[in-house]
């Protein structure tokens, strides 16, 4: 099996340098790259298939066929790194950030050269501050070596590179809303149409991909799409990096062929259920998809199969639940953090997700009404997507829409007992 | 006024970015780093530095959670407050923790040593539960585990103010 | 126009517009929060909610919002889709779940948005249990009150105030549902449309705090079509009156002036009507060693008839801030020789010269929104954000006009407000400002230029130069600044719509003249170009057109023969020329009857004093800068001081000055029966003076009904008439007549839309608040229906070829020992009537002299030092009149005056700069400037 992504990458030691990163076939793929046209560079992305892996699976070159090109391409053009990485349970961007800075760095590169980017910015949370290191260091070698800068490797094409570190909150992770950010501005999403491609930095073309996604290229330039599409077992390009968290035996992050089932992930890497506990649903790919449950757990990790279960792949990795915790604790934690992410521009969201908060605030301290599920329930409506300003809402309706279906005992149970039934009296 | 070496720091940064405005929230960063919070006069003195009006920075040191506009003790300990801290037992880590501080989280101890703020999801889930002390992270926590980490953070200074005294 | 289909009808739309736009301009009720039609959309609010369906198949459809929807051919909406109802009816839901539920105490209550939405999303039941969260409010200042535990972060504060008036002191501070709209510390203010929030807020988080003091609902408010006074941009009003006190001002859109906002001083400055300095009664002193004492209306035209019976020669002094009907009055009372314009030498050439210019044509003056629409703009010699304000809030529309053609190229619509702001980043558009100081729109202008008016002057003429060689050269022009006016002449030239900004502000004659040198230049090259001249007062371009002399001329007059009784109107001579020149004047005359609503140096020293109606208590025409003449209305009866004048507003003492001197003329000359209404003095003037014919068609007369009936100045829902004077008498008093208007001082008569130029009040049912102005609007955010106030007077003759002026003045040469003082304006007392109120005369500043720090260390001076100034004597100072030699000036003694010193940079070494038309500055006041002065340490 294949590992292409964290072939180099070894957790808790330091990562490779530049020379090693070299030595290991590294920067090879961006000197190919710049033996291409910037229209072969995308047309062999797209080729791959490669989804986003930033949660919502768009092809990748078909976000960057929207770039302007060509002489008259408005400029300067950017290409932005999200390393926001602030999607509650998820931890899979940093593994790459640490572990292998260089490959990140090569995938912007040559991500940028095939849409003729100007300028690179890596985005990046403020909690990682290993990272932001490493980064920083890395960047400043691939400067060193003619990898960035003036006129790349003797080339025409030249890329500035900078780093920049978050001040911290979720919606900087929304790509416009990381725009603003970047500019120096409060994270508000912008409105789409113009997408970033035609406006998006400074009102320049711009790129937003994520980590994972970027170090996939140079694997796809390097060797092609039919064994990028052969690594995986899915429709959908590649590996996956895939992890768990929650009371397994084993919680990681592991990289698998795209399109593992579920099952394999929980059972064979993460180990099982921990001694003592029981599994009830887990959350598939970070806070905001939808519950699944044992029935769907031979599922494929991919972007249409998860749709089967009427969920998301997200960031693909799993929050699992168990039998020991209350259900209604666990969606309050969770819409307790995205109405204090809210940015607060648009109504349903900013007022929507406090008082969804509130309600199972209540349920849990007793106080919940059985009018309050149906408040609930009419809330998952109406924050749906194209209802709100961006999807920061929309996906805070959906672990709670899945909850109401799965776990409505254990609602009804905390409004006729009026206590949670988990905790201690 | 932005010390030179603010100045300094802040310049370097502002060479990324096509304006002075993509800087300012990189500024508060830096001026906290220095003062260890953002007060109304590193608001000013920020704002004067980019030609920027007190309410724009404001508004953005107010939006982004890191940028401390109230004073913080020497350490600042973020705890992990989500969901798969929370299945882990972050809960019993927080009031631990406020027990053995004697505050409530968004507190500061009277000494002024550590102040306790729970924070999003730290990317570290799979070591749940999961806190920040300044820049170093601590994991698969349990109460144990924080008084061992507490005390060294104490040792530490007792260590500092013992050489401040022998100086002195 | 293309056809869209709401709920499976057609209707024609404009293509492209935004669908919320366009379903309000078809009438149809959605509700909205965050778009307005100055602002644009930004989707923050979610109110508009509709469903738009793929095609006659789709049944499903999906929810977008209106006002983020562009209108095209064959879109298939719906309004009525419960599930759009639903989720419209539950975003009000949203906004109420933090609102705190005080509407009784709210000073929005009863002209909410909030409400009015709330209503009609039928949102009738509260849900939510929770705790609502609570904010602390700020002071922020006089003008403005902060409530923000009402607010429901719809952003349109921020917006109107950071985005689209500039100012950058109040920001959206924190996140989530704890969004704080705000300063960042307690304090005023900074921006001087302010006063715009409280309108552009759809709840009550910002609140007029004038009215607050004298509170009372929208409802109770009588009101009437009015315009401002404060300034010669003629900005339209609404004030609203009750219990005899002028309560507040509200805008009233006029999609030519206007549109949606005010400026502070316009809005404020109301309360001038209320001040303890009006004059309420006749006074009378038979000799002027007595004070004034009051005396009744009949006293008063006794003796005044007494006085006139003889023939005495009588000689009137009219005003800028009167009424052309006012001053006409005067003029038929006094004969056309007999009558000046009560403003100086200077200022009338000034002003002569600028309409001189105007009706050369080839160029037009344009509208404020014509100003709007500039995508060029010099601005020279004129600080309009202190002079005009109004105009330097369209310039910062203006200079989007450029910029926004990137966003057209990326296909962006402009409705689309902050993506076509993100398109444009900072970039504005090319706005040069050469100005004697800095201005508060500089942040936007291309290039600014500093100095003092005979260097503006030159730059206008060699930017004309360069743009047609047959304009004469400057000489002696240095290379910066020539380059800087081949700069701008290459901006103009290239321009769709180039726009030069000027006038009297700065003094100079040169100036105003450089300025039609560049429009006609423009002209001549058969560039569309305009040309917009700021005047000083509401009536001065009015006044102008009504001919006269000015102040010297007047004094020259009674030298030969002194005057028997001088009539003054409405007027301060103090604030318009030299002291001594005044106290001349004034000595020279027997009697002098002052009218006006103000006590002032003046009226202090007049024999009789006339109480007249201040605008709010009086009609007439006001001509403004554009030379466009609109009526303004009398919104409530005075209040004389008239013992058993029970409800405090029967007809009293206090009358429209014209009404005044009627009266004179009937006492005086038994001219019985020569106008008994506004209708008649206007008809008279109109035949006298054939320019000023269309002031005819300013407004309807008052023989006008719509239906049969008057239009009431009070709403439907006017309460406590009844009983408003119970405790003086049950009986309930008849209602005033009002025979020089078609509107009634009434709750009855026509409840339907009168034409635009007579609306009391905006309201339509269902829409309580100021935004039932789209009720009135064919297409929302466009002109009014029926076409928006005002009569042109002026308009050019395009294609004529106009003779450039060919005066070039000699470069600033600073002089050893002496300082060229230069006027600076300030938006706050600068101007007579709105000191007076008192939230303006909190922001006014304090007298000082203003030096560049290099000058003043020269004379030992540091910022907040006393410094000594002695004017160098009239004669000398005003290059101007000496040149004609047509007035009488002789010297005056040299006045020393003290002042605290401040800094201010950008002077120009040799050049000191003195607060315009500030009260507390003494005989300053009515010093022209620029003039020379010796300056000295204290
Ligand atoms: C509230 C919110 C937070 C997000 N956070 C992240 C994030 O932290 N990292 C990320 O890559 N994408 C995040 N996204 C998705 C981005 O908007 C965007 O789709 C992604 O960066 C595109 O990259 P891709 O095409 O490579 O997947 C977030 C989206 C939303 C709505
Ligand atoms: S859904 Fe609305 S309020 Fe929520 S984060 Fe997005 S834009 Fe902001
Ligand atoms: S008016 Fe359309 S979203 Fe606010």
């Amino acid at each position: 099996m294949e590992t292409p992504l964290t072939h180099n990458i070894s957790p808790g030691k330091e990562p490779p340098d530049l020379a090693q990163y070299e030595k290991a076939g590294g920067y090879a793929a961006l000197r190919k790259a710049l033996s291409m046209s910037p229209a072969e560079v995308q047309a062999a992305v797209k080729e791959s298939n490669l989804r986003g892996r930033g949660g919502a699976g768009f092809p990748t070159a078909q976000k960057w066929s929207f770039v302007p090109m060509g002489d008259d391409a408005p400029r300067p053009k950017y290409l932005v790194c999200n390393a926001d990485e602030m999607e509650p349970g998820t931890f899979k961007d940093r593994m790459l950030l640490e572990g292998d800075p260089h490959q990140l760095i090569e995938g912007i590169i040559v991500s940028a050269y095939a849409i003729q980017a100007d300028v690179a910015y890596v985005f990046l949370r403020w909690a990682y501050k290993l990272a932001a290191r490493r980064m920083e260091e890395s960047i400043a070698e691939a400067y060193r070596h003619g990898y960035l800068g003036k006129n790349i490797l003797g080339s025409a094409y030249s890329l500035g590179m900078h780093l920049h570190v978050s001040a911290g909150r979720y919606m900087c992770g929304e790509e416009t809303a990381l725009l603003n950010a970047l500019e120096g501005k409060r994270a508000n999403p912008r409105t789409k149409p113009p997408y970033p491609q035609v406006s998006g930095l400074w009102g320049k073309p711009t790129i937003v991909n994520n980590v994972e996604t970027l170090c996939n290229i140079p694997h796809i330039v390097k060797r092609g799409a039919e064994w990028f599409k052969s690594l995986s077992r899915s429709d959908d390009g590649g590996t996956k990096l895939y992890g768990v968290s929650g009371r397994v035996k084993n919680p990681g992050l592991w990289e698998l062929p795209m399109g593992t089932s579920m099952r394999e992930i929980l059972e064979e890497h993460a180990g099982g259920m921990c001694d003592g506990y029981q599994f009830r649903g887990l959350l598939p790919g970070g806070a905001s998809t939808d519950f699944v449950t044992a029935e769907h757990l031979d599922l494929a990790m991919d972007f249409d199969s998860m749709k089967k279960a009427d969920s998301r792949l997200g960031t693909g990795t799993m929050i699992v639940l168990d039998d020991k915790t209350c259900p209604v604790g666990m969606l309050l934690n969770l819409e307790h953090f995205f109405a204090q992410e809210s940015c607060g521009w648009c109504t349903p969201c900013w007022s929507g997700l406090s008082w969804i908060e509130q309600i199972l605030q209540d349920m849990e301290e007793g106080r919940g009404r059985a009018s309050d599920l149906e408040v609930l329930e009419s809330h998952t409506r109406l924050l749906g997507p194209g209802h709100t300003f961006c999807a920061l809402a929309p996906g805070a309706a959906e672990p709670l829409q899945s909850g109401l279906k799965y776990f409505r005992d254990d609602f009804e149970r905390h409004i006729h007992e009026k206590r949670c039934p988990w905790s201690p009296t | 006024m932005l010390s030179e070496q603010e100045r300094r720091e802040i310049e370097a940064h502002a060479r990324h970015y096509p304006n002075n405005r993509a800087v300012c929230i990189e500024a508060l960063k830096i001026v906290q780093q220095h003062r260890g919070w953002v007060s109304n006069e590193g608001i000013a003195d920020v704002a004067e530095a980019l030609q920027m009006k007190p309410a724009e920075l404001e508004s953005v040191a107010t939006f982004y959670n890191m940028i401390f506009r109230k004073p913080v003790g020497k350490h600042v300990i973020l705890l992990c407050d989500s969901v798969s801290c929370w299945i882990m037992g972050y809960e019993r880590l927080r009031q631990h923790l406020g027990d053995k501080l004697g505050i409530r989280p968004g507190q500061t101890t009277a000494d002024g040593r550590f102040t306790l703020l729970p924070n999003v999801c730290l990317g570290a889930c799979d070591h749940a539960p999961v806190m920040m002390v300044d820049d170093a992270y601590y994991q698969d926590l349990d109460p144990a585990r924080v008084d061992e980490i507490l005390a060294s953070y104490q040792q530490e200074e007792e260590k500092s103010t013992d050489g401040n005294a022998a100086d002195s | 126009m293309t056809t869209i289909h709401i709920d499976n009808r057609p209707y024609p739309a404009k293509d492209g517009e935004n669908l919320l736009q366009e379903c309000l301009s078809l009438g149809f009720n959605l509700p909205y929060f965050c778009w307005h039609p100055a602002l644009g959309s930004v989707g923050a609010c979610r109110q508009c909610a509709i469903k738009q369906f793929k095609n006659e198949e789709d049944k499903h459809g999906k929810i977008v919002m209106a006002c983020m929807t562009a209108a095209k051919d064959g879109i298939r909406i719906s309004i009525d889709d419960p599930e759009a109802q639903d989720f419209r009816a539950s975003v009000a839901e949203w906004l109420m779940v933090n609102h705190p539920h005080d509407c009784p105490v709210c000073d929005e209550g009863g002209e909410c948005h909030l409400q009015d939405m709330t209503v009609m999303n039928g949102h009738v039941y509260r849900r939510y249990h929770g705790r609502k969260r609570t904010f602390h409010n700020q002071d922020l200042g006089p003008l403005v009150n902060h409530e923000m535990n009402r607010c429901i972060q719809c952003y349109r504060c921020t917006r109107f105030y950071r985005e689209y008036a500039g100012g950058r002191d109040l920001d959206a501070l924190v996140l989530r549902n704890q969004v704080y709209f705000g300063r960042h510390q307690d304090g005023v203010l900074e921006n001087e449309f302010s006063g715009n929030l409280v309108e552009v807020c759809p709840t009550g988080v910002f609140t007029d705090k004038t009215l607050k003091r004298h509170y009372t609902r929208k409802w109770d408010l009588q009101t009437a079509p009015s315009v401002c006074v404060h300034c010669g941009l003629g900005c339209n009003t609404i004030p609203g009156e009750r219990y005899g006190t002028l309560r507040r001002i509200r805008n009233r859109f006029n999609g030519a002036v206007n549109g949606y906002f005010l400026c502070d001083r316009g809005r404020y400055g109301y309360e001038f009507v209320n001040s303890g300095r009006r004059v309420r009664q006749p006074l009378l002193r038979k000799n002027r060693t007595q004070l004034l004492q009051p005396v009744s209306k009949r006293a008063a035209l006794q003796h005044l008839g007494e006085l006139l019976s003889g023939g005495a020669r009588v000689i009137g002094i009219g005003s800028p801030r009167a009424s052309i009907e006012a001053n006409f009055a005067l003029r038929t009372l006094v004969g056309r020789d007999q009558f000046y314009l009560g403003i100086s030498e200077r200022d009338l050439r000034l002003l002569a010269s600028i309409l001189d210019i105007l009706r050369k044509g080839p160029a037009r003056t344009p509208s404020l929104h014509e100003v709007e629409l500039a995508d060029a703009v010099l601005v020279l010699g004129e600080d309009v954000a202190n002079t005009a304000p109004r105009l330097g809030l369209a310039l910062r529309q203006s200079v989007r006009r450029q910029p926004e053609k990137i966003a057209k190229k990326m296909g962006i619509p402009l409705w689309n407000d902050h993506a076509v702001r993100e398109a444009m980043q900072e970039e504005h558009g090319p706005l040069f400002i050469a100005t004697l100081a800095n201005t508060r729109i500089d942040d936007i202008a291309t290039r600014t230029f500093r100095g003092p008016p005979a260097e503006l002057a030159r730059l206008g003429l060699a930017i004309a130069h360069a743009l047609d060689p047959i304009a004469p050269q400057v000489p002696g022009l240095s290379d910066t600044a020539q380059a800087l006016a081949g700069a701008i002449a290459e901006k103009l030239k290239a321009a769709e719509r180039p726009l030069v900004i000027s006038g009297i502000g700065c003094g100079d004659k040169a100036v105003v003249e450089a300025a039609a040198n560049v429009t006609w230049a423009l002209c001549n090259m058969g560039r569309p170009a305009e040309f917009c001249y700021v005047v000083p007062e509401c009536n001065s371009l009015g006044a102008m057109m009504l001919g006269g002399g000015s102040l010297e001329t007047a004094l020259e007059a009674m030298n030969d023969a002194a005057a028997d009784i001088l009539v003054i109107l409405e007027n301060d001579l103090y604030r318009r020329a030299d002291a001594a020149l005044v106290d001349r004047l004034l000595a020279a005359a027997r009697h002098i009857v002052m009218i006006d609503h103000i006590e002032h140096t003046t009226s202090a020293k007049a024999d009789m004093v006339l109480p007249a109606a201040a605008f709010a208590e009086a009609d007439g025409t006001l001509v403004n800068n554009e030379g466009r003449a609109q009526r303004f209305f009398q919104v409530f009866v005075p209040r004389g001081e008239i013992e058993g004048d029970i409800r405090g507003d029967t007809p009293g003492d206090i009358q429209e000055s014209w009404r005044w001197m009627r009266d004179i003329m009937v006492v005086g000359r038994g001219d019985e029966g020569q106008w008994s209404s506004l209708d008649d003095v206007t008809a008279a003037c109109a035949a006298v003076i054939p320019s000023l014919e269309p002031i005819l068609r300013a407004a309807p007369s008052a023989a006008f009904r719509m239906d049969g009936q008057k239009i009431p100045r009070e709403s439907h829902r006017y309460s406590g008439r009844t009983v408003m004077h119970a405790n003086v008498s049950i009986h309930e008093p008849e209602q005033p007549q009002d025979p020089d208007t078609a509107l009634a001082f009434s709750m009855e008569g026509y409840s339907g839309h009168p034409p635009p130029s007579l609306i009391p009040r905006f309201w339509a049912p269902g829409w309580n608040s100021i935004q039932a102005l789209n009720k009135f609007q064919d297409e929302v955010g466009g002109p009014l229906s029926g076409g928006d106030p005002g009569e042109r007077l002026i308009e050019p003759t395009p294609g004529k070829k106009a003779a450039y002026f060919e005066n070039i003045p000699a470069g600033f040469e600073p002089r050893v020992g002496e300082w060229l003082l230069l006027p600076l304006h300030h938006i706050f007392g600068s101007e007579e009537l709105s000191i007076l109120a008192p939230g303006v005369a909190e922001l006014s500043v304090q007298p000082y002299l203003a030096l560049n720090p290099e000058d003043a260390s020269n004379l030992g001076l540091t910022d907040g030092d006393e410094v000594q100034l002695r004017l160098r004597a009239q004669a000398d100072a005003q290059v101007d009149v000496k040149a004609d030699d047509s007035a009488n000036t002789t010297a005056t003694t040299a006045e020393v005056f003290r002042l605290p010193l401040r800094f201010k940079p950008e002077l120009l070494h040799g050049t000191a700069g003195l607060p315009a038309g500030l009260t507390g500055m003494g005989n300053l006041a009515g010093v022209a400037l620029p003039a020379w002065g010796e300056l000295k340490k204290v």
